[in-house]
């Protein structure tokens, strides 16, 4: 589903990924983590091309994401994503963040794109606050709110981006356990995170990265039982500590 | 001691509020064809494109380096010539407002577009990122996620802005079109009482001024909060 081969990103002199390879095949899950700065984010984005790189390509669902003749629009309308710092529209209701997409990205209409929208409210447990705006609601609610609506386009995968990092810790596990259920339909999906809990529970595998590398792909287990480099067990055991 | 005499005043009234609807003509089209226009230049500088924002730049620079007086006098003497040569307008046609709103808004359409891009670059990144992962084009990005929350920031920028504009119209008078100081001086010229139709004049647009300005901060509180 999605195929990262051999890339590589520079900002200057300053090496961001360096020579990047994995695979995410359809319905699996994959936990990207490593030390802050180590290019997780940045690899995540560039599969949606919202970072470009320089060397390497990106395929997603056969469509490769650097080519200049790829239609970027229409190929991340398909490819859901979920931010750190939730990104609704401010200015919106929660029902016109969910359907302003659907109507102006897929050409849906508006009962049909607002009836879709309610389907994924209700499905996150928030249908009650369909009419309130973003400010009105708490981060974890927030971030519900943005997994419906990168839901509400019928994504074929799903990105995360830290979706919990930004949230307080009462509020991580109501954004975890949707993400959970998703994993558990069988929904593709590549997520940078610290939630090492969530890795073990849903994960297929995981991806560890630092300076730019990716230095341990590895099935979960494996992972966390028999990590391999060096600098992987450093991260294990200062992230599972506490 | 000077003797004033305000007699003059009331008869003229009339012809005051032709003058003020003038100045308003001129103002109301400058403020929106300027915020338009302004709109498109601050895309422009923004667009990443090298020329587009290249010339986005000049037309900015150029028009905040010169004098508004200056160029309200090569736009009330080229434009009648211009239009003339066009659209075979006779010279003797009156142009002078149409020429007057055309000055105003290009001019103003700089200052309006470096307030835009600034309200522009006050919507967090992440949210054109957001709205491009729904798969919207940069296009629909900026109608409907970035530009309405950058208007919403800058509503109070862009009125008091308008109220400098209000003001900076009595600067026709160079082309003696009839606006509200126009009429004002012809009545004080006519009458010989050019100190007191110069006071009230002056009275008018403070008044005027000071209102919108105060309005403008009371709304500039309640969107604060």
């Amino acid at each position: 589903m999605i195929s990262i081969r051999n890339v590589s990103k520079h900002y200057g002199k300053f090496q961001a990924l360096k020579d990047c390879s994995t695979e995410v095949a359809k319905g699996e899950v994959i936990v990207v983590c490593g030390p802050s700065g180590s290019g997780k984010s940045t690899l995540i984005k560039c599969v949606n091309g919202l970072e470009t790189f320089q060397q390497g390509e990106i395929v997603v669902d056969g469509t490769s994401v650097a080519d200049r003749r790829t239609n970027l629009p229409k190929l991340r309308s398909r490819v859901g994503m979920v931010f750190q710092h939730f990104e609704l529209f401010p200015h919106m209701s929660i029902t016109e963040n969910l359907v302003l997409a659907q109507a102006k990205v897929l050409g849906r209409g508006r009962d049909e794109a607002v009836a879709k929208g309610m389907k994924l409210l209700d499905r996150v447990g928030l249908r009650s606050q369909a009419d309130k705006f973003p400010g009105q609601l708490s981060g974890g609610q927030q971030q519900r709110v943005a997994i419906a609506r990168a839901l509400a386009m019928d994504p074929i995968c799903m990105l995360f981006d830290e979706p919990t990092s930004a949230l307080d810790p009462e509020m991580i596990n109501e954004v975890l356990d949707v993400m959970v259920e998703l994993a558990r339909e069988g929904m593709t999906m590549m997520c940078v995170t610290h939630e090492m809990g969530f890795a073990r529970k849903v994960a297929h595998r995981v991806v560890f990265m630092d300076r730019g590398e990716i230095v341990e792909d590895a099935q979960k287990d494996e992972f966390f039982d028999r990590p391999r480099s060096e600098r992987a067990q450093q991260f294990l055991s200062k992230i599972l500590h506490h | 001691m000077y003797a004033f005499d305000w007699s003059s005043i009331p008869g003229a009234l009339p012809f005051l509020w032709r003058g003020m609807k003038v100045t308003f003509e001129i103002t109301v089209t400058a403020i929106a064809v300027g915020i338009a226009w302004g709109t498109v230049l601050a895309i422009l500088r923004l667009s990443g494109n090298r020329a587009l924002s290249w010339f986005a730049a000049s037309y900015v620079n150029a028009f905040r380096s010169i004098p508004l007086v200056m160029v309200l006098l090569w736009f009330f003497l080229l434009v009648p010539a211009a239009l003339e040569r066009l659209f075979d307008i006779p010279r003797h046609e009156d142009t002078r407002l149409m020429s007057a709103m055309v000055a105003f808004a290009l001019f103003e359409a700089a200052y309006y577009s470096e307030i835009i891009r600034a309200g522009i670059q006050s919507v967090s990144r992440g949210q054109a990122s957001a709205a491009l992962a729904l798969g919207m084009t940069y296009a629909q990005a900026m109608r409907h996620v970035i530009l309405p929350q950058a208007f919403r920031n800058m509503i109070p920028l862009l009125l008091t802005q308008g109220v400098i504009l209000f003001q900076d119209t009595s600067l026709v008078y160079v082309s003696l079109l009839a606006d509200f100081f126009g009429v004002a001086t012809k009545v004080g010229d006519r009458d010989g009482r050019m100190v007191e139709l110069l006071l009230f004049a002056g009275a008018v647009y403070f008044v005027i001024s000071y209102v919108v300005s105060t309005l403008v901060r009371s709304l500039q509180r309640r969107l604060a909060t």
